[in-house]
């Protein structure tokens, strides 16, 4: 029998690495042996557990105890107070901003009381490098009834009562695409599985896959039942090595339970999955521009139809789904389409992932039910703006999104309702802006993206895109003229109409979006030559207020060529010659007084 | 076999040809490995040069024209050799909103380069990168396989510098 008494979650995440887990682990391995707790105190190295801002973090269990900011110092007095004599620290626990009051139990911590979690339920509880941790979570559960029980209709008819809707940003229902792939006609059929998080500011599915592999595996091979296909692809982003990493391991321990293979479970069933590791290009992102991917080729979409669930990779009848959808299927088969569906809205159902970051206190990843307005994300799970600063915008659903001011936060996460405001729920990142960046500068740093990954092959985003670029790159060095308003509006709409896949269809978004509401700032720009957030240096005069500054001369410490003059009780001045503009004394100001 | 009589090339060593010839055998009947088959061969060398490109599409049967397409086309791959390290900047949105483009300008200006660009010592070469997704820890900067996260326009000048 196994003594174990508590164990201890550590998450191993990627946020929480960089921040020290593997330091805090071996003190706390070294720590546990040297007071004899190691045969009771059982340490995993768990896959992210989601709050990111406030790492490296631990859960210990059975208590609930949640400790963060974890340091190598803190580890010899937290086991001899805590795992020894039963004393939790109470200066580890998490504190809330406002109050300092200090909360022990996880469940309630702002942060993770408003959450629901389904597609992320194993997060930050299992190891994700053993398959057993998953299966002693009901894992394989679902697989297991789909196969052996379920007919690949009833498997169909589940995923539409759920109405679950692809959860990689377009929204489609995810069991009419799975019906359409059931009835093409052909015995070669593939499931790939979209891990090409492309969208800037999303990670929800990096930290799925690093999390709980095997979830995104079982929801795969009830997909392959549902169509009868046989060979799976998940298509992963080269830069998360260490998702392709768990992702290997977890196949291999699919393959020696039987899970995967030849004869699945004894139901005469074969599927296999092989991980297909992208080259670097945000367009194979788009369903046939990663299938041209996998084929080896110039990953560029062609037009549809016909659809990939006709002809998909390799001309034949293909689904593509995207982890966080994959993710959920296993529940939906456990527990029935109508449990899914009783939650959400009308047309939105179930849960969805959010990858919080930006100017927001509480970085990190959040699963909401859907319906929840996007206050309470922002406000209440994310604890708001830090530095006493004002919100300004959320930006949703990346390139292809945009971003909703303050008066729109009331509204409910909805695809739907989203969509009328403007943006897209997209895939789920959430950045949070607040009044010192400049939408001007935004719309330009997402259409040099767009521009960048601009594939190529149609010429309203290839060129279009490109002169957008250039009037948006024109007004923030101050070269704005009165015309480029008008003029980017009809361009963004000639590109919508015409251009050929998602990518360039939406492309122009970040510019209508932010023109809608915020076109005072682009008029700030052209006509003033002024940047109202402080952002654009081009605008930048390089002079210092007297009635801000509080003559703290920090800026002139940190000056690399020593262009900023003070003396004490003096205000600073820079010297323009000198200057080069490096922006070191910009970053250092903490009032702003340097414009 | 055509792809065993190999080109000299100065950044090659015969270890490396030995290397990339396995890399070759092994992938060439598989359909659509072009892409596997460039990764690997530029781990092994460092970067793409147009020899070795001609060669991979000698061995797998390809035209070398579609290999070039697909070297061109994708990020990852590059044809210019590297910096002895290589400092990916996280273009992601996070990042941008947090400051990255002053950190950028902060090392290009310190060490004489442009982005996407190698120092004419060939220290550093400067990667802006899509979105790392480490979002948490934004600013982020890579160097080699290190994360640094909430870099800023002074502190990365101090992590740089580590790195001779």
């Amino acid at each position: 029998m196994s003594k174990i008494r508590t164990q201890l979650m550590l998450c191993g995440g990627t946020a929480c690495h960089s921040r020290g887990t593997s330091a805090v682990r071996e003190t706390l391995e070294k720590e546990l042996d040297r007071r004899g707790l190691a045969e009771e105190i059982q340490l995993i190295e768990t896959g992210c557990n989601g709050f990111c801002a406030v790492g490296p973090v631990m859960l210990v269990q059975p208590d609930e105890i949640f400790y963060q900011k974890l340091k190598p110092k803190h580890i010899p007095h937290l086991v001899e107070e805590h795992f020894l004599k039963g004393r939790p620290v109470e200066k580890l626990f998490y504190a809330e901003s406002a109050s300092k009051e200090t909360i022990p139990n996880m469940e309630n911590i702002p942060f993770f009381a408003h959450q629901m979690l389904w597609a992320m339920r194993n997060k930050g509880l299992i190891d994700p490098e053993v398959i057993d941790d998953y299966i002693a979570r009901d894992g394989y559960f679902a697989a297991a009834k789909a196969l052996q029980e379920m007919t690949p209709e009833q498997i169909i008819r589940e995923m539409r009562i759920s109405q679950i809707r692809g959860r990689g940003g377009a929204g489609f229902p995810t069991g009419l695409k799975w019906d359409f792939a059931r009835r093409s006609p052909g015995d070669v059929k593939y499931v790939l599985c979209n891990a090409d998080e492309g969208d800037p500011g999303a990670f929800m599915d990096r930290s799925i896959l690093e999390a709980d592999p095997h979830a995104v595996l079982e929801g795969m091979i009830i997909a392959a039942r549902a169509i009868s296909a046989h060979q799976g692809y998940i298509y992963c982003r080269t830069e998360y090595p260490l998702a392709i990493r768990r992702l290997n391991i977890a196949i291999t321990q699919a393959k020696e339970y039987g899970l995967l293979g030849k004869d699945i479970l004894g139901t005469g069933f074969d599927f296999d999955i092989e991980i297909y590791e992208g080259a670097g290009a945000f367009v194979c992102g788009e369903e046939t521009a990663l299938m041209r991917s996998i084929e080896g080729k110039r990953g560029m979409p062609r037009p549809r139809p016909p659809f990939p669930a006709l002809r998909g990779l390799w001309e034949k009848p293909t689904i593509l789904n995207n982890v966080e959808t994959l993710a959920n299927v296993p529940q939906i088969m456990l527990n029935g389409g109508d449990w899914y569906a009783s939650v959400g809205t009308e047309t939105s159902k179930g849960t969805k992932v959010f990858a919080l970051s930006g100017d927001v206190r509480n970085i990190g990843l959040v699963e909401v039910p859907m319906g929840i307005s996007l206050r309470t994300i922002i406000f209440d799970i994310g604890g708001g703006i830090p530095k006493k600063k004002k919100f300004k915008a959320v930006q949703l659903g990346g390139p292809s999104g945009g971003c909703i001011p303050e008066q729109h936060l009331d509204i409910p996460v909805d695809y739907e309702a989203i969509a009328k405001v403007g943006a897209i729920m997209g895939s789920g990142g959430m950045i949070v802006m607040d009044e010192t960046t400049c939408m001007v500068d935004m719309a330009r740093f997402f259409m040099d993206f767009v521009q960048d990954e601009s594939c190529g092959k149609c010429t309203p985003c290839r060129e279009g895109t490109r002169r957008l670029l250039d009037i948006l790159k024109r007004i923030c060095d101050g070269k704005g003229r009165p015309e480029d308003i008008e003029d980017m509006k009809e361009l963004s709409h000639v590109i919508k109409e015409s251009a050929l896949c998602g990518l360039g269809q939406t492309g122009p978004n970040p510019v209508l979006s932010t023109l809608r509401y915020f076109e005072d700032e682009y008029e700030a720009h052209i006509y003033e030559k002024r940047c109202p957030a402080k952002r654009c240096v081009a605008l930048l005069k390089f002079e210092i207020d007297p009635d801000i500054c509080t003559k703290c001369g920090l800026c002139s410490k940190v000056c690399p060529t020593e262009a900023v003059t003070w003396k004490k009780k003096t205000v600073a001045r820079i010297d323009k010659e000198k200057c080069i503009k490096c922006l070191s004394c910009f970053g250092k100001c903490k009032f702003g007084a340097i414009f | 076999m055509s792809y065993n009589i190999q080109p000299q090339h100065p950044d090659i060593t015969e270890a490396m040809w030995i290397r990339i010839n396995e890399i070759i055998t092994t992938n060439r009947m598989k359909p659509g490995s072009v892409i596997t088959v460039l990764r690997e061969c530029q781990d092994i060398v460092g970067y793409l040069p147009v020899e070795l490109i001609d060669h991979i599409s000698r061995g797998l049967n390809l035209s070398p024209s579609d290999v070039f397409g697909v070297v061109s086309f994708y990020s990852l791959f590059s044809l210019e050799p590297k910096g002895r390290h290589t400092v990916k900047v996280c273009m992601g949105t996070a990042c941008y909103v947090k400051g990255i483009k002053e950190v950028i300008e902060r090392i290009c200006n310190e060490y004489q380069m442009e982005e996407g660009g190698t120092s004419e010592d060939r220290r550093f070469s400067l990667d802006p990168v899509r979105c790392l997704g480490a979002c948490g820890l934004a600013p982020v900067a890579v160097v080699d396989q290190d994360i640094y996260g909430d870099a800023s326009s002074n502190s990365i000048i101090d992590i740089l510098e580590k790195y001779e």
